[in-house]
């Protein structure tokens, strides 16, 4: 068996859990300003109880890619120092305003903007970041230019933008599925724009990317790989499609468009995965140069494979504590 | 010393790590105290320990809120800041942390939107559960990061290769090194003790506003008992790890002891200035042969001075010499204000005393202040070694510019010392409320309240009580 392999998947898996999980309580910050005062209270009160739980899933990539990859870990967090550290910041503002605004009287706002912006600076660092892997760090005689602002790039700002947008369709998708009347009815409004702006995007980064390296054109556009990579840009366009259908005609599985936007995020995240493997740093680190000793790896092996589908048996437990619909304002503590 | 990159990040690790111990301190302690009210509210269904529930869960989702927030910069800094020491490390702390993030961070997470939103979501027995395993979830914590800070203090189980990357031959002695078991026992205790005097200071806060408050009452009494016990039970297992530390630390204790020629009989230094440069102390007072007797547990034992190793082996004396002194006085303190509080208790004075509670008062914060003095006790006295014995701290810091630290570091004072302020601001107005036991009912009409009135009808109770 190839431990990099299996370890590159369970690495894959936390991000992903990352990416959906707290893509969607994100995304609800960034849509902000696009809804009512009493709604947007009514936003993070249905977040309030799980928006701990999603964090740590950024915990886990973090500690996972320190423990089973740590070159790919030192270079890629102190190459991206200010984006990382900007992220933190912004996730420190956004964390705290849960606990703030229901208890202030008279700064109610300051921390819905606390929030609102926490929650969209976050989004934009982590878009950046993943554009920055995309294009591959830049290096100097072997050793990062530590000084660059090489991340800064066209291209990087602009997948910044794009999970911003994909981020805040999860989020009123999350709304469809959990509340209903007029803010329902609102929430399929935007998502429904902002899935158009999403299909938009995905062509956008996914060509601008076979142009930013010639291994990742080669990878797509050479034969025989076209027809079976065809499959994957396909499927992301059927589940596009399908999203689109299920908010156009809604049923009483609220949560499917949801799920289909879930499936977009998994295929182009396998897309992403496609376009670079088997680098984890793109062009710099691949997953066999990266990957820890065997002593290491043993020893969190049996814990991850036990205790992760414990901790998403009793997070399911705990959505289904809290599940139905969230029309009333419910207490706490 | 010469401000560069690396200094800049020391700073800045140390003033992110120090900013987030408080919060953990109190919430490991206060989580423990929220299971026992609960169970025991279980148990005999007496309204007082529901309201102390009632009454500390407010506080404790607030200051849980900023471990969280300040604790996930921590884990990101390793690669930012000490890409190097990631880089050589990341084989024994990768595997430690990667363990506290699934057996506690997912725990806690995970049962805290019960334990606090869910309380006419499950039943009683299960939200009782969802608060103890938060409980458990805050320890186990502890022993994850105890274990990884003390494998630093007092590697074992794994040797450096060629590559300068540490290989592990062992998990159980990496896990079960030397200063872990003492560690881990000091720092569990100092966040019950800090909790116990919080919860102290805040009842006598109340009794001198409402002297018949049986809610405060109850909660001066059970703090006292905890701290009548903890309290000399922290100082032997300090005095224990004491040992502990002379055995693989002694240039560690040379310091906190202000020591600097081996010395046959040392005494207890009660006060000193030491001067690095000139490696000896001003102004010394001391009691003769009482460290050695101490630390050798005989008068005329020899401790290792600093200088029996070169300059640039040494930690900074005076912080860790001061800082040792600030921890060590108010464990002393604490042992005589429970010690105080007994006597009142025998004699029935300890709802009445007013002096008693106002000292109570000022010793709010008192378990913080000597946690975090214990702290860098422990962490510049571990200086200039970063794993101790085998990495120096400089040679582990990311090549970053100093500007780019220094903006970093400028935008985390800046942040810290705001959120600070909003977070006492905070506390003071949920400490500050009395606690009363018909505020219950109060508590369970608006959750009547709540699940009949929708949005729309009631505009006025959207917003969550506190």
């Amino acid at each position: 068996m190839d431990w990099a392999i299996v370890w590159f998947l369970l690495l894959g898996f936390g991000v992903f859990m990352y990416v959906v999980l707290d893509g969607f309580d994100l995304g609800l910050g960034i849509l902000y300003p696009w809804y009512q005062p009493d709604e947007r209270l009514l936003m993070m009160n249905s977040i309030k109880h799980i928006w701990d739980g999603n964090e740590t899933w950024l915990v886990l990539g973090g500690v996972l890619l320190f423990a089973a990859f740590p070159p790919a870990y030192s270079l890629v967090l102190s190459h991206l120092y200010l984006p990382i550290m900007t992220m933190l910041l912004a996730l420190i503002f956004r964390g705290v305003a849960f606990e703030y605004r229901f208890k202030a009287t008279t700064s109610k706002h300051w921390w819905d903007f606390a929030f609102c912006a926490g929650s969209s600076i976050t989004t934009f660092c982590q878009g950046l970041m993943l554009g920055v892997l995309l294009q591959g760090l830049v290096l100097e005689e072997g050793t990062l230019t530590m000084s660059s602002w090489s991340w800064l790039t066209p291209f990087s700002v602009f997948t910044g933008f794009a999970l911003m947008v994909g981020y805040a369709l999860l989020g009123t998708l999350w709304l469809v599925w959990k509340t209903s009347g007029a803010i329902q009815q609102h929430s399929r409004q935007i998502a429904l724009n902002l899935l158009i702006g999403l299909a938009v995007l995905l062509v956008i980064v996914s060509g601008w990317s076979t142009l930013l390296d010639e291994r990742i054109m080669d990878r797509w556009f050479s034969f025989p790989n076209t027809l079976w990579l065809a499959p994957l840009p396909l499927l992301t366009a059927y589940a596009l499609w399908r999203a689109r259908q299920a908010l156009m005609v809604p049923t009483k599985r609220e949560w499917l468009p949801f799920a289909w936007v879930i499936a977009v995020f998994g295929l182009s995240f396998l897309g992403l995965v496609v376009s670079v493997f088997p680098f984890l740093i793109p062009w710099q680190l691949t997953l066999w140069e990266a990957i820890a000793p065997a002593k290491s790896l043993n020893f969190i092996l049996p814990g991850v494979l036990i205790l992760v589908p414990v901790i998403l048996g009793y997070t399911l437990f705990g959505y289904r504590v809290f599940s139905g619909k969230l029309d009333s304002v419910e207490g706490g503590y | 010393m010469e401000i560069d990159g690396a200094l800049l990040s020391r700073i800045q690790f140390a003033w992110t790590v120090s900013f987030h111990i408080l919060f953990p301190t109190i919430t490991i302690g206060l989580a423990s105290y929220l299971a026992i009210m609960e169970g025991l509210w279980l148990k005999t269904r007496n309204p007082v320990y529901r309201a102390q529930l009632f009454f500390w869960i407010k506080p404790f989702a607030v200051t849980f809120g900023m471990g969280v927030v300040s604790g996930i910069v921590l884990s990101y800094e390793f690669g930012t800041n000490f890409s190097q020491f990631s880089l050589a490390t990341s084989t024994v702390l990768g595997p430690l942390l990667t363990y506290e993030v699934l057996t506690a961070f997912f725990l806690e997470a995970g049962f805290l939107g019960i334990m606090l939103f869910g309380w006419n979501r499950v039943s009683e027995r299960m939200h009782f559960v969802a608060t103890l395993i938060v409980a458990i979830g805050t320890i186990i914590s502890a022993f994850w990061i105890l274990a990884a800070n003390s494998w630093m203090q007092t590697p074992a189980g794994a040797v450096l290769d060629r590559q300068g990357v540490f290989q592990v031959v062992s998990w159980m002695e990496v896990i079960f090194n030397p200063s872990f078991p003492y560690r881990l026992v000091h720092m569990l205790l100092a966040s019950f003790l800090t909790v116990s005097f919080l919860i102290a200071g805040v009842s006598a806060w109340h009794l001198r506003k409402d002297r018949q408050n049986p809610v405060a009452c109850k909660g001066l009494s059970v703090a006292l008992w905890a701290a009548l016990i903890l309290a000399p039970l922290q100082a032997w297992v300090g005095d224990l790890h004491g040992l502990n530390v002379l055995e693989h630390q002694p240039i560690k204790v040379a310091a906190m002891e202000g020591i600097w020629d081996t010395e046959q009989g040392a005494g207890l230094r009660l006060f000193a200035v030491p001067d690095q440069k000139q490696e000896k102390n001003h102004f010394e007072v001391k009691i003769p042969y009482l460290a050695s007797l101490i630390l050798t547990h005989d008068a005329e034992g020899t401790l290792q001075g600093l200088k029996s190793v070169p300059a640039d082996e040494r930690p900074p004396v005076a912080v860790v010499f001061y800082s040792f002194r600030i921890m060590v006085g108010i464990g002393v303190l604490m042992l005589l204000a429970s010690v105080m509080g007994a006597w009142l208790r025998w004699r029935g004075k300890l709802y009445t005393t007013t002096w008693f509670h106002k000292g109570l008062q000022w010793m709010i914060p008192a378990g913080l202040v000597a946690t975090l003095a214990g702290w860098y006790v422990v962490e510049v006295g571990r200086q200039p070694w970063l794993v101790h014995g085998f990495l120096r701290t400089n040679a582990m810091v990311s090549a970053h510019p100093e500007q780019r630290v220094l903006f970093t570091l400028v935008l985390f004072v800046l942040v810290y010392s705001l959120l600070f302020g909003v977070y006492l601001y905070f506390m003071r107005k949920l400490l500050k409320r009395l606690p009363a036991i018909d505020r219950l009912d109060e508590h369970s009409a608006l959750k009547q309240n709540q699940l009949a009135g929708s949005l729309a009808a009631s505009p006025s109770t959207t917003d969550i009580p506190s």
